[in-house]
């Protein structure tokens, strides 16, 4: 997660910071790359949705393709992120709870997908599952499609979005240790009992922000689930993949009007993500003691 | 439960690391593992001759040169963006630095194809740029443009916390000591910083080497010269040369792993110097 | 409810925590664990509440063999080193827990489940910070809390690991003196852990020090501290003066000293050692015979007893108690040559 503010200030006549025009100097330096780098984009992606008016943006999103791209990108994060968050709960109870070796070869192994780049993430898949695949004869056999169907775009999606739950509250189940639960496991607590009343409350805004995260990554993914679609206008195409079918045959507006709903959704994660982190801050003052 | 040999009174080890092994297995290791399966199969000469292939080479040339000068113009600005965030105040700073994030959270197509527009002759940034005769778009500067802002938040939000954390009684020491400003943050404050600059710079170099959707828009693809190594997978892929593409991928894999565990050790070296 | 300990043994890895323990404690008693980091203690007591499992050996609860009672079915009331209060909930859910996770059949009505907790804050003075949260609470306040959420659920047995470890010394002594009120109001059977041999001296019925997983001595806390079992107890528990030499013929040689020791007849001379406690050595100026001159080193003088320190001939440093009194009556000086008398002394003589 990000970090936490100090605020403090500096008193330049005590030699602790630069002086005022260098200070000026690299604030406007800082601002501008951003500006240009961060700004310019998300304005013009707004820019150029808009282009034709309101209801030329309207259509482009209404229209039945682009419909059914946003319906399999909402399947496949809806498929990718609760699978990905109970396996992400479980791992993190198990290495953070428990002693046992190979732990952080286990973690090392979770951390895989954020290595890969994402069209290998998709590759893998066709290679295992595609024609000419290990399982590639066995599925023609049954009659089972994988890869170019819905099927190989959910698990690529599960793919790339692998580590996200798991890496956030690791740490925190890590730092809490195990004293709360044993306490209520004296107490009589079953087990579920103990993970839903002790162990979860203590890892909500972790959880929070895995969730976010994985949730950007999985609708967002582009490259993974490239290779593994087959571009089927109407069938295996997500909303990424739509725009991308839309920008190559130089519908420029209808492109951007449905890019515009992808970085929407990054707007909101931007600003879930500060409030949860915000949040977690809070949670972790220090508050006041009263008297002995 | 018995009095057997139970780790901890805590229940469900076994089901959930049983769980998380089956999980880890069935969507990540068996999955990665058809990569080395395929190129066991292939033999060396095989290999040999497909990335040894001019228009193989080129690619690799461009994905992981456009990589290592995005990530080193990240380095040097990133580095200006955490120290200006991390020790300056200014009206709106606590919006830039959410926005910070939005190469993560923004989808790469999207990225891509606004760039692209951006930059292309007619574009609100390319058409000035054109003018003095410099073209971005569908030329190896627009890709690495496009993994400038991909790898942007990497070495930011590696040097933030460092530099937030950094004791200011060593620089009241030094400064005491008569050491002038630009002394103490050129021969003090900065070695402090380099492993985690090394990180942040190695952790954006690792994500471009691989970048696909951001820079295939505004690449143009043109073979030996815009060509991404990604691509080059992609369409051996399609022309179901499974045997080119994995080995194509073997060689990228390389790369990014040997990255990865620069940048572990690089952590570690890290954490020790920050130990104090 | 009575706890019987019988022959349990725990191995962690190479490292063998206890060693073939046997013990009972009787209903109603308040029973101190005591030794040094490592001894087992906390083990030991983690193994009764059912947290560890031993690898041999069984533990009973009035007879009935609770070894293999999961930790949540053992009605054993566990108070942890660091409280481990649930940090999110408020200290009236922390205390109601216990009553809250019963099985539906066996959960009382909400207005019992709040009457009782009440009613535990207020025997634990602290029925007004019931919606606190434990963040907000000083440390003894957090180990009250602890209890009254361990007594909620109506323990055979109380289980206290090291309860006043984390405290500073007066809020230590206050709930020290506070525990041992309500251990004689509501006389619950109760064991507690703990490396503070005071602490263990003034509140236990009985001490049960450990070494290195076994039981050094099981006795009051009188009998512990005025006859030793062995050389490891009586050095734990206080300042000790320590003379060796040797048993034979029926004397002991220890040092500058010589008295009988009849228990030893034989010629066979056989090392040993003399223990002597600050309070049991004398100091004067006249040689009366059967101890030693030693020089004065310091004085310390804050408090009613003075605590000296002398070198002996032999560059023995002797740690000598005496009341104010007769301090003041000998008054002497820092360097002067006073004689020694050891009042009582112990002789141990080392087993093979």
């Amino acid at each position: 997660m990000a970090h936490v503010e100090t605020g403090r200030t500096r008193d330049p006549k005590k030699g602790l910071t630069e002086p005022p025009l260098i200070r000026w100097g690299l604030t406007a330096v800082a601002l501008g790359f951003l500006f240009l780098f961060l700004a310019v984009p998300l304005v013009a992606v707004f820019t150029e949705a808009f282009r034709l008016g309101w209801s030329a943006y309207l259509n482009a999103i209404k229209e039945p393709d682009a419909m059914s791209a946003l319906t399999l990108t909402l399947t496949a994060a809806a498929i990718a992120v609760p699978a990905n968050l109970i396996f992400g709960v479980a791992a993190a109870w198990a290495i953070g709870k428990f002693q046992f070796r190979g732990k952080q070869l286990l973690i090392t192994l979770i951390d895989l997908p954020f290595a890969v780049s994402p069209v290998i993430s998709g590759m893998v898949f066709v290679l295992l599952f595609g024609r000419q695949g290990y399982l590639g004869q066995w599925l023609i056999d049954h009659d089972i499609r994988i890869v170019f169907a819905v099927p190989g775009i959910v698990l690529a999606t599960i793919f790339v979005s692998f580590p996200f739950v798991a890496r956030e509250i690791i740490p925190v189940m890590e730092a809490t240790g195990s004293q709360e639960e044993e306490a209520a496991r004296v107490l009589g607590a079953g087990g579920f009992q103990t993970f839903f009343r002790v162990t979860l409350p203590n890892i909500k805004w972790g959880l929070l922000y895995g969730v976010i995260l994985c949730n950007a990554r999985a609708m967002g993914e582009f490259g993974a689930v490239s290779v593994v679609s087959g571009h089927i206008r109407g069938l295996t195409n997500t909303l990424p993949l739509h725009v991308e079918i839309l920008y190559n045959e130089y519908q420029f507006q209808a492109a951007f009007a449905v890019a515009s709903l992808l970085a929407f959704l990054a707007l909101v994660t931007l600003v879930l993500k500060t409030i949860v982190e915000y949040r977690t801050r809070r949670s972790m003052e220090p508050v006041g003691e009263t008297g002995s | 439960m018995a009095g057997t040999k139970s780790p901890s009174v805590l229940p469900g080890f076994r089901l959930t690391l049983g769980f998380t092994l089956f999980y880890l297995c069935l969507i990540v290791l068996v999955p990665l593992l058809t990569l080395p399966a395929r190129t066991a199969t292939m033999g060396w000469q095989a290999i040999w001759q497909t990335i040894s292939d001019p228009r193989v080479v080129a690619s690799y040339k461009l994905s992981v040169g456009a990589a290592l000068i995005a990530a080193g113009i990240n380095a040097v600005f990133g580095m200006i963006v955490a120290w200006v965030l991390a020790r300056y105040q200014f009206p709106g700073k606590r919006i830039v630095d959410a926005f910070i994030d939005l190469p993560f959270a923004l989808p790469t197509a999207v990225a891509g194809i606004t760039l692209t527009t951006l930059y292309a002759p007619n574009g609100w940034l390319g058409a000035p740029l054109e003018r003095f005769g410099i073209k971005v778009a569908f030329t190896p500067l627009g890709i690495t443009i496009a993994l400038v802002f991909i790898g942007l938040p990497f070495v930011v939000r590696t040097l933030q916390p460092v530099i937030e954390d950094l004791d200011v009684e060593i620089e009241e020491a030094a400064t005491s000591l008569g050491a002038s400003r630009s002394y103490v943050l050129t021969r003090i404050i900065l070695p402090y910083l380099y492993p985690a600059w090394l990180t942040g710079f190695a952790l954006a170099f690792a994500r471009a080497v691989g970048e696909y959707g951001s820079v295939v828009f505004i690449s143009g693809n043109m073979p030996m010269r815009t060509e991404i190594a990604p691509l080059l997978i992609i369409t051996k892929l399609e022309q179901y040369d499974y045997a080119g593409a994995t080995a194509i991928a073997i060689v990228m894999l390389l790369i990014s792993f040997s990255l990865l565990l620069t940048v572990n050790a690089l952590q570690g070296w890290s954490s020790r110097k920050l130990a104090h | 409810m009575g706890i019987d300990i019988r022959n349990v043994s725990k191995t962690f890895g190479n490292f063998a925590a206890l060693r073939d323990v046997s013990f009972e404690v009787r209903p109603g008693e308040l029973v101190a664990l005591l030794g040094p980091s490592g001894c087992g203690k906390t083990t030991l007591l983690r193994i009764v509440a059912g947290l560890e499992t031993p690898d041999r050996g069984s533990v009973l609860f009035d007879g009935e063999d609770a070894t293999s009672r999961r930790v949540g079915e053992r009605r054993v009331g566990f108070v942890f080193q660091h409280y481990a209060l649930f940090r999110h909930m408020s200290v009236f859910e922390n205390v109601a827990f216990g009553l809250r996770v019963r099985p539906r059949a066996h959960r009382p009505p909400n207005a019992e489940i709040s009457s009782k907790v009440t009613n535990l804050l207020k025997l634990v003075q602290l029925d007004y910070l019931g919606d606190r949260y434990p963040s907000q609470l000083s440390g003894g306040q957090r180990q009250r809390v602890a209890l009254a959420r361990a007594l909620a659920v109506e323990p055979k047995v109380l289980l206290l690991d090291e309860p006043f470890g984390a405290l500073d010394a007066k809020v230590r002594q206050e709930l020290r003196r506070w525990l041992r009120r309500l251990h004689e109001e509501i006389h619950l059977t109760s064991v507690f852990v703990t490396h503070d041999q005071e602490e263990a001296l003034e509140l236990a019925d009985r001490i049960v020090i450990m070494n290195e997983g076994s039981i050094e001595q099981d006795a009051s806390p009188v009998e512990v501290f005025e006859r030793p079992a062995s050389p490891f107890v009586m050095n734990f528990l206080g300042n000790v003066n320590i003379f060796h030499g040797r048993v034979e013929k029926g004397r002991a040689l220890l040092g500058p000293l010589a008295l009988d020791y009849p228990e030893h007849t034989t010629a066979e001379s056989r090392p040993a050692a003399g223990y002597a406690r600050p309070h049991e050595l004398d100091v004067a100026r006249v040689d009366s015979g059967g101890g030693l001159w030693a020089i004065l080193e310091t004085a310390n003088l804050a408090g009613a007893i003075v605590k000296l320190e002398l070198l002996d001939d032999d560059r023995r440093l002797l740690q000598v108690e005496v009341a104010r009194e007769h301090y003041d009556g000998l008054n002497p000086k820092i360097g002067e040559r006073l004689y020694v008398t050891p009042k009582k002394i112990r002789v141990f003589v080392e087993q093979n």
